[in-house]
C-alpha cells in the first residue's frame, strides 16, 4: 500500500511562515525596519515630488507661460544697448501680442524712507517708471491701496512693490493720519499701493514705481523703456517670441533680449526632477540594505532553527514545503516592511505637504509599487536561506542538538 | 485503502485491519548498511536484517556508538542507506523521491525523541496537530484529533500550555501523541526515557507499553537502559552496527551467513 506524497496547504504554508515570526518579534521588528525604511524614503520622495510639482505646475498654470520680457541687450561691442522709445508701441503692433506694458529702471533715483537715511543704503531697491497697464499684463493684485492710474501718474506718487515696502518699513496705509511718504531721487512721493508679490517678476517686487508723467519731470527720466512686459496670446507665444527683439529694436535686433520668466519656474521642476532621482536612488540603497538585512537575518534563524527544520522533515515535510515555509517568512517580513514603509512615507508626505501648503499627492503606482518592490526584495532575500534550510539533511539536523 | 485511527473507539484495533496488512511487516531492513564518508570513513550501520510485525513492541539496545540512532533514522525515512533495502509499511524506501519518501513519513512513521523537540512557539495541541500539516489534513480536523489524542495520553486539561510551561514527563507525554496522531504504521522512539528521572520515565515507559497492548501501536523503543527494555516484549541487542541477539525473531527473518 502506497502512502500519498507529502503535501501542504498553502494556507498552513503562512501560518508555519508566521510561526518564526511570532516566536522573535524583537527581531522580526527589526529586520522589517531596513525594508520599511527604504520604501519609506520611496514613498515620501514621490509623494513629495508629486505634490511640490503639481503646485508649481499650479502656480505656472496660474501666472500663465504666455509672458514674455523684451530687456536691454547688447551690441555687437559688448555695450548695452538702449530701447528706443517707440519700442513698446511696435510691440503692440505685432499679430498675437495682447498686452505690452514698458518700464524704466531710473538708475539716478535712490529710494529712502527719510533724508536721514546714509545714501549708500539703498537696501537693494529701485526706482522704476511704470505704466498703468503694468499690473494687467502682470496679473498682479494690489495688496493695499491702489496702483497708478492716468491721474497719480502725472503726480509725486508711488506705489511700493512687496519686498520694498518690506525693506523701507511700510507697513500698511491704513493706520490714521497723513499717508506714508518715501524720498524717490531726493523728491518726496506720496505711497498709494502696496503691491501682493509676483512670482514672474521678482525685480518689480524690489522697485518703487512711479508714473511716466512724473518720472519724466522730476526724475529725469529720458523716455527709453529698459523693460517691457508682453502677454501673448497662449498659442503664439514662441512666434511672437521671435518677433519681438527685431520689432523692438529694428536698427540693432540683438540689442533687446527676449525672455520667458516662466521658464524659470519650468526649470524649478527639472531641477525637482533631478533631485528626486537622486533621492530615489537613496532609497533603493536603503531597500538593498534592508534586502540584506533579511537574508542575514533568516540565514542565523536558519542555523538556529536546525531542530525544528529537522523534526519538520520528520513529521513528514518535503524539502520544497522547508523551502515554502522559510521563504514565506521572508515574504512575511517584507510585506510588514513594505506596509510600515507605505503609512510612514504616507505620514511624512501629508506632514510636508501641509506644512507648504500643497495638496497631498502620492502616485498610486508609488504606493502598490512599493508594497511589491519590498516583497520582491524580500523575497529575493529569502531565496538563499530557504535553499539552505531546504537542503539540510534532517538525520544531521536532528543529531547536532 | 486508507484506515484512520480512532482513539475512541472500544472496539479492538485489529477488527477493523485487513489480513493482508497483518501479515506484511511493518518494518522490514534486509541487510542494511550505512557508511558516511570520510578518512577513515564511518560506518555506524553494518549489515542489520530485522523484521518488525504490526502490534510488536521492541526494544533495540546497545551501548552508544553501536549505530541505534542511525538505525532509528533509516527506518523513520529520515536518510537512505548506503546498501540493503528499507520497508516501511511494505514499501521500498530506495524508489521514493524526496516528496514520496516524505510522504511515508508522514503518513506511516511516528517518531518519539529523546529531546522531546517540541516548537516553543505552539501550545500542546498545536504541537501534535503539527504531525498532520504534511498529511495537509484541513487545520479544525488536525486541532480535533490532537485534542483527542493528548486526551489519550492522559494530558486532556493541559491542551494550551506551551511547552515551556510543562513538565518534561509531560512534554514527552505531548511528543508521543504527536508520535500517534497521524496513525502510523510505526512508532519510533529514540531514548524516549533518556531526558526523564526515573519514575517520570517509567510512566512513559507504562504508557507506550499499554499503547501498545491496547491500540495495538507497532512500537520500536531504542535504549541503552537494560530496565526500559526489559519492558518490551522483545529485546534486539546492537553492537557495533550489528544485530547480536534477537529475544523473538520471527520465523524467516535469520541472518544470512556472511
Amino acid at each position: 500500500m502506497t502512502a500519498p506524497r507529502s503535501r501542504l496547504r498553502p494556507a498552513d504554508v503562512l501560518r508555519a511562515g508566521t510561526t518564526g515570526l511570532r516566536y522573535r518579534r524583537g527581531r522580526a521588528l527589526l529586520s522589517a525596519l531596513g525594508i520599511a525604511i527604504g520604501i519609506a524614503a520611496l514613498v515620501a520622495v514621490l509623494g513629495i515630488t508629486r505634490s511640490s510639482q503639481s503646485a508649481l505646475l499650479a502656480e505656472i498654470d496660474q501666472l500663465g507661460t504666455n509672458l514674455l520680457t523684451v530687456t536691454n541687450g547688447q551690441t555687437l561691442d559688448g555695450h548695452e544697448a538702449e530701447l528706443p522709445g517707440y519700442a513698446t508701441t511696435m510691440i503692440r503692433r505685432v499679430a498675437g501680442v495682447e498686452q505690452a506694458a514698458p518700464t524704466a529702471i531710473l538708475a539716478s533715483a535712490r529710494v529712502y524712507r527719510t533724508g536721514k537715511v546714509p545714501v549708500f543704503d539703498t537696501g537693494g531697491l529701485a526706482a522704476r517708471a511704470a505704466d498703468p497697464s503694468l499690473l494687467a499684463v502682470l496679473s498682479g493684485s494690489v495688496r493695499q491701496g491702489t496702483f497708478l492710474n492716468a491721474a497719480t501718474s502725472r503726480y509725486p506718487v508711488t506705489v511700493l512693490g512687496y519686498q520694498a515696502a518690506r525693506s523701507l518699513g511700510v507697513a500698511g496705509l491704513d493706520s490714521p493720519g497723513p499717508p506714508p511718504r518715501v524720498l524717490i531721487g531726493g523728491q518726496w512721493f506720496t505711497v498709494a499701493g502696496i503691491l501682493n508679490p509676483l512670482p514672474l517678476a521678482p525685480e518689480i517686487d524690489r522697485s518703487a514705481l512711479v508714473g511716466f508723467g512724473v518720472a519724466g519731470s522730476l526724475l529725469g527720466y529720458d523716455g527709453r523703456p529698459s523693460r517691457i512686459y508682453v502677454r501673448t496670446d497662449v498659442t503664439r507665444t514662441a512666434q511672437v517670441a521671435a518677433l519681438l527683439g527685431p520689432t523692438a529694436n529694428p536698427e540693432n535686433p540683438g540689442g533687446a533680449a527676449v525672455s520667458q520668466p516662466s521658464a524659470a519656474l519650468t526649470a524649478r521642476l527639472a531641477v525637482a526632477a533631478a533631485s528626486t532621482a537622486l533621492f530615489l536612488g537613496l532609497g533603493a540603497v536603503a531597500l538593498l540594505v534592508g534586502g540584506i538585512g533579511i537574508a542575514n537575518v533568516m540565514v542565523i534563524a536558519v542555523l538556529e532553527r536546525r531542530a525544528e527544520i529537522g523534526l519538520r522533515r520528520a513529521l513528514g515535510a518535503a524539502r520544497t514545503h522547508i523551502a515554502a515555509q522559510f521563504l514565506a517568512e521572508a515574504l512575511i517580513l517584507g510585506a510588514l516592511g513594505g506596509a510600515a514603509g507605505l503609512a510612514a512615507g504616507t505620514s511624512i508626505t501629508a506632514v510636508i505637504a501641509r506644512s507648504r501648503h500643497w495638496a497631498l499627492l502620492i502616485p498610486a503606482a508609488g504606493l502598490w509599487g512599493g508594497l511589491a518592490v519590498a516583497i520582491a526584495v524580500a523575497g529575493i532575500a529569502g531565496l538563499y536561506p530557504a535553499a539552505r534550510a531546504a537542503r539540510l539533511a534532517p538525520a544531521e539536523a536532528l543529531r547536532t542538538i | 485503502m486508507k484506515r484512520r485511527f480512532r482513539p475512541g473507539l472500544k472496539t479492538g484495533v485489529y477488527a477493523a485491519i485487513p489480513m493482508t496488512e497483518l501479515i506484511a511487516p511493518a518494518l522490514s531492513l534486509r541487510d542494511v548498511r550505512k557508511t558516511y564518508p570520510g578518512s577513515p570513513p564511518v560506518e555506524p550501520v553494518r549489515g542489520i536484517t530485522l523484521r518488525v510485525m504490526p502490534g510488536e513492541m521492541v526494544a533495540v539496545a546497545g551501548p552508544s556508538g553501536s549505530g541505534k540512532t542511525t538505525l532509528l533514522h533509516l527506518t523513520a525515512g529520515l536518510e537512505r542507506p548506503t546498501s540493503g533495502t528499507v520497508q516501511i509499511a511494505g514499501q521500498h524506501l530506495a524508489a521514493l523521491s524526496d516528496r514520496e519518501l516524505a510522504g511515508l513519513r508522514a503518513w506511516r512513521v511516528g517518531v518519539i525523541f529523546q529531546q522531546f523537540f517540541l516548537l516553543d512557539a505552539l501550545s500542546a495541541v498545536e504541537n501534535v496537530a503539527a504531525a498532520l500539516l504534511y498529511q495537509a489534513i484541513p487545520a479544525a480536523r488536525r486541532r480535533e484529533i490532537a485534542t483527542t489524542m493528548l486526551d489519550l495520553v492522559g494530558l486532556g486539561h493541559r491542551l494550551w500550555h506551551r511547552p515551556r510551561e510543562l513538565s518534561g514527563g509531560e512534554q514527552q507525554r505531548v511528543a508521543i501523541a504527536r508520535a500517534l496522531a497521524g496513525n502510523p504504521a510505526v512508532v519510533l522512539a529514540d531514548e524516549p526515557t533518556g531526558n526523564l528521572d526515573q519514575a517520570t520515565g517509567q510512566e512513559i515507559m507504562a504508557l507506550l507499553g499499554e499503547l501498545n497492548r491496547d491500540r495495538g501501536v507497532t512500537l520500536v523503543v531504542i535504549t541503552h537502559d537494560a530496565a526500559v527494555a526489559a519492558a518490551a516484549g522483545r529485546q534486539i541487542e546492537l553492537r557495533d552496527g550489528r544485530v547480536v541477539s534477537d529475544s523473538g525473531r520471527p520465523p524467516g527473518t535469520e541472518r544470512q551467513a556472511p
